[in-house]
């Protein structure tokens, strides 16, 4: 059941864990959906031509570019964003470990690499410098040159890893 | 450092958890409640005039509450005072494609943008400039009526010394042609802004800016308001690179909109209007001869430059001069001549990008070494190290220099590279180059001239224990909120997180100019320990009065104020700040910075001049595939004199960072334009106004970084440091091209270095000719008289003798300028 261009589309999702409905014109990406309708601004957009990785969000676990996304594609999925990555107060260890290596310095595609990450390391825990450098590289980064962030991943790992050997 | 707690310890940036937990809130971050949404009317014409402009149509669209046009914005605009050529919308032409010349102010932005359809604009396309060359061959049609003549904005010319007669008893002269192609900074966020009205009716609007001072004054003197009428808050920006460092029109349009709709109006530029907005690296034509001794001495220099500006002035009168200002502050010239032409051409302008005016001139200067040191049979490495400047020299130019640890940095990356078992040594399609670069620790004047504070800082601390800090600095990922946090957690003996920071608003901090220049960590730095240091002698007075502890005795760290003899003896910073609030009453301070009068008195000298200025000196080793012409950096050796780092987790994220954007100038990206067919307007256009075509580095392209922080204390600099988020972009693209040399053979005196275009030198180079691919001559420009200044080895007194004296300036602040010269008006700098 498709609704015509003037009517608002509705859909139910998940988000961080949040069972959502929502209403929204029917043309909206999932950016403009999380950023416009649930005032979720961390995630950013940079190109919303799906060039630039700054819009990255996780949907069902998978990272996806979230101004390629239409909304009315999102219905029942997770949607995981920046806002949902840390433990209610505790940030998550990419999150400790990005702010302590110097990834984040004007943190504008910041929430896009977090997200990635997290996919990265859910699935290779101890993932090498290659594959860290192979699933970040669609996310672009204009100050940093990248080696801060690659470092920031691998502290978290071998931290999550630590954790998980307690 | 000895003795520091905060300064020099790698520590988490202040700014930090804001950062990874995306609640760092950028200008499009902001919603307020009705808020409309503008779109701009573009032109698709590069040269043209407006005829009509019919909005009738888009006036009855749905959602439509305000149109906007050029009859609605009678003052033109301009970061600098000398060329304020932008109308907000364009009035009676276009000069470039993209340039606005309706907004639509909707309640959607979809109904903004199709609204944007329904107005007609009638065109009458004039000849277009595409380069530099037919600005100087057509003076007709204008592009402005402003400028030296014709389509040249701006005409430099000074010598200092007989350049002639010292080329002429030169053993060698070397002449060479290079070319730097433009790009653009890719800012990550798309420029946004958004203005409202406060509950009071006062205008407020929040902009990605890195320059919220500026713009005060330009929104408040486009739209014919009182200054302290407008609030301009810098919202964090998402990348800057002087990309936002201009006054856009489009915050001007929103201003003015909330004015007159009386709700929030919101803009978002997408990212082709970002590629249209611009201001990025100059395209310049260069050509610079030099005499040297038979050892590779430098006698004298003569550099040419000609500068393609785009459609408008932005700080091209600036940006002319740092093509030019800078050659002289590394190694030691005797004698110089710069000559430099700016010319208007319709494409989007030119401006300031990281480096400011100074990686062309410095590619071209750094790749010529290299060529002589080949001729002499000299090491490259060592033909850099016998011709350093000396640490507070004057140079020719004036240039007053400071400390300089180039020295070390270049020892540093010749023996971590292992440039001496490398260099020219390496198998056939391996090779390794080396350059080196400076850069100023914040400009010397302001852009509108006046004797007041480059930087302002105030203290407030209370009985909570909280200090609170507020300053005009704008946090662009640089970290100068984290610059501004330690050194006053240093001297307070607090932590750095502890201190709440209230950046950027013209409304509650005291002006620092902007994030430009590297300005921010010497100037609002040196503020900030003045601010700082009075803090301290205030509590001081009150805990010595309370304890009976003489105040020199009384140390400040981790939260405490004890005595250094018996540190039991003591209070908790809280208590301390309560005792001293009891004696001295509330506890304010404030801290100013201002930079030192400057030696250059000649026209034009306000541009190099720096309280100091930073060293870099890079080896790069590249692999270059013979049968394609592709290049692969294997490793970056970098080591820049810093003075002392701050936070050094910060300090070498700005090295790594400047490396990245300079690898990326180096090899792939350029701001190309095209020419559509005569039948579609035959108009210039971008060639890739997009993030896929534009090719930028991802993570795929990053090489190693072997980064090295130099730190010998600058006296003049906040706890000895200096600069470091421009200076290390600057030596890298010399140093790959002259590594490609190493490797190959071949010269590419241009950038971008391609492939196509190595892969062509190569052919050249089999088939015997000259290997070189590069710029073959510059043109013969008329450049009338030269400013004659004697350089300080000649008796002169930083005056050129053959000028006319100057009128007294005044600004539209109504700020009455001493006459003269650039630096009589400026006082002194305000020590700590």
């Amino acid at each position: 059941m498709t609704p015509s261009i003037n009517e608002n589309a509705r859909i139910t999702l998940t988000v961080n864990g949040e069972s959502k409905d929502v209403l929204f014109a029917p043309n909206k990406t999932l950016l403009e959906v999380l950023r416009e309708d649930l005032c979720l601004t961390g995630t950013k957009h940079g190109c919303e031509l799906g060039e630039c990785g700054a819009c990255a969000v996780l949907m069902n676990g998978r990272p996806v570019l979230s101004c390629l996304v239409l909304g009315l594609e999102c219905d029942g999925a997770t949607v995981e964003t920046i806002e949902g990555l840390a433990d209610d107060a505790r940030l998550h260890p990419l999150q400790e470990a990005f702010a302590d290596c110097g990834a984040a310095q004007c943190g504008y595609c910041t929430p896009g690499f977090l997200v990635t990450a997290k996919a990265l390391l859910d699935e290779r825990p101890s993932a090498t410098r290659g594959e860290i450098t192979e699933a970040l590289s669609g996310n672009l980064c204009r100050c940093t040159g990248y080696i801060q962030i690659f470092e920031a991943v691998e502290e978290a790992a071998a931290k999550m890893d630590a954790k998980e050997n307690e | 450092m000895s003795g520091h707690r905060v300064v020099g310890k790698p520590r988490r940036r202040v700014d930090g958890r804001a950062k990874v937990t995306g609640q760092t809130r950028f200008a499009d971050d902001l919603q307020f409640p009705r808020t409309l949404h503008c779109k701009l009317l573009r032109s698709p014409h590069p040269h043209a005039r407006i005829v009509s402009i019919d909005t009738s149509h888009a006036n009855l669209a749905p959602g439509v509450h305000l149109i906007l046009t050029g009859r609605d914005f009678p003052v033109t605009f301009g970061i600098l005072p000398v060329s304020m050529d932008e109308e907000p919308l364009c009035r009676d032409k276009v000069r470039m494609v993209g340039d606005a010349v309706a907004a639509v102010i909707a309640a959607t932005e979809e109904e903004a943008a199709a609204a944007c359809e329904l107005i007609d604009v009638a065109y009458e396309p004039l000849k277009t400039i595409a380069d530099p060359l037919e600005a100087l061959a057509n003076e007709e049609p204008r592009i402005h009526d402003h400028g030296d003549h014709g389509n040249v904005h701006k005409k430099v010319a000074l010598e200092f010394g007989d350049v002639d007669a010292s080329l002429a008893a030169a053993d060698h002269v070397f002449d060479d042609t290079f070319f730097y192609e433009g790009n653009t900074h890719l800012a990550l966020e798309q420029h946004a802004a958004v203005a409202l009205l406060d509950p009071d009716g006062r205008l407020t609007l929040h902009s990605s800016t890195q320059v919220p001072h500026y713009v005060h004054r330009q929104v408040a003197r486009a739209l014919e308001i009182p200054a302290h009428k407008l609030r301009v808050v810098a919202a964090p920006n998402g990348g800057g690179f002087g990309g936002k460092t201009d006054v856009f029109n489009h915050e001007i349009i929103v201003a003015k909109a909330a004015l007159i709709t009386g709700r929030p109006v919101r803009i978002c530029l997408t990212r082709e209007e970002v590629f249209l907005c611009h201001r990025g690296r100059h395209p310049v034509l260069m050509r610079l001869r030099t005499g040297v001794k038979s050892d590779g001495s430098i006698v004298a220099m003569d550099l040419e430059t000609l500068l393609d500006g785009g459609a408008y002035g932005s700080y091209g009168v600036a940006s002319t001069f740092y093509t030019g200002q800078l050659q002289t502050v590394t190694y030691h010239v005797p004698r110089y001549r710069f000559r430099g032409c700016r010319t208007f051409t319709n494409k989007p302008p030119c401006g300031p990008k990281r480096g400011h005016g100074t990686p062309q001139p410095r590619f071209g200067q750094e790749v010529q070494l290299d060529k002589i040191a080949i001729a002499l049979g000299r090491d490259p490495a060592d033909l850099r190290l016998q011709q350093l400047e000396q640490p507070g020299a004057l140079t020719a130019n004036y240039m007053r220099l400071g400390t300089i640890a180039l020295k070390q940095c270049i020892e540093k990356v010749v023996e971590g590279s292992g440039w001496r078992d490398k260099w020219q040594r390496l198998p056939d399609g391996r090779g390794i180059g080396i350059a080196c670069s400076a850069y100023l620790c914040g400009a010397g004047l302001p852009i509108y001239w006046n004797d007041l504070p480059h930087s302002g800082v105030q203290l407030k601390l209370d009985r909570s224990g909280l200090v609170t800090l507020f300053c005009g600095a704008t946090e662009v990922g640089q970290g100068s909120d984290d610059v501004l946090a330690g050194i006053v957690a240093e001297v307070l003996g607090v932590a750095p997180h502890e201190i709440k920071l209230l950046t950027g608003d013209t409304d509650l901090t005291p002006v620092d100019l902007g994030s430009y220049s590297s300005r921010v960590t010497l100037m609002a730095g040196n503020a900030a320990i003045q601010a700082a240091e009075r803090a301290r002698a205030i509590i001081a007075a009150g805990v010595s009065a309370k304890l009976g502890i003489p105040e020199d005795r009384l140390v400040f760290a981790d939260g405490r104020v004890f005595d250094a003899e018996d540190p039991a003896q003591g209070l908790s910073f809280q208590d301390a700040v309560i005792v001293a609030e009891g004696k001295h009453g509330i506890i304010g301070t404030t801290g100013s910075y201002r930079p030192a009068v400057s030696a250059a008195k000649y026209k034009g000298g306000g541009v190099g001049p720096s309280p100091s200025y930073s060293y870099s000196a890079s080896v790069v080793e590249v692999e270059v595939d013979r049968t394609s012409g592709w290049v692969e950096v294997k490793k970056v050796w970098i080591a820049h004199d810093i003075g002392i780092a701050l936070n050094p987790v910060l300090a070498r994220g700005q090295v790594e960072g400047s490396v990245y954007m300079a690898l990326g100038e180096a090899l792939m990206e350029e701001s190309a334009m095209r020419r559509l067919p005569a039948r579609l307007s035959n108009a210039l256009v971008h060639k890739f106004p997009s993030m896929l075509e534009y090719k930028s580095p991802t993570t795929m392209e990053m090489p190693e970084i072997e980064t090295y922080l130099i730190e010998e204390p600058e006296p003049d600099g906040p706890f000895g440091a200096k600069e470091v988020g421009q200076g290390p972009l600057l030596p890298i693209m010399p140093a790959i091209a002259n590594a490609i040399f190493d490797a190959v053979g071949v010269r590419i005196d241009e950038i971008p270095i391609t492939p196509d275009k190595i892969f062509k030198a190569l052919r050249e180079q089999a088939q015997g000719r000259s290997p070189r691919v590069g710029p073959d001559s510059f043109p013969a420009i008329e450049w009338g008289e030269v400013s004659i200044v004697p350089p300080p080895s000649e008796g002169g007194d930083g005056r050129a003798i053959n000028e006319k004296p100057r009128k007294s300036k005044v600004v539209d602040s109504g700020v009455r300028l001493a006459p003269d010269s650039p630096g009589a008006n400026v006082g002194d700098g305000v020590k700590r």
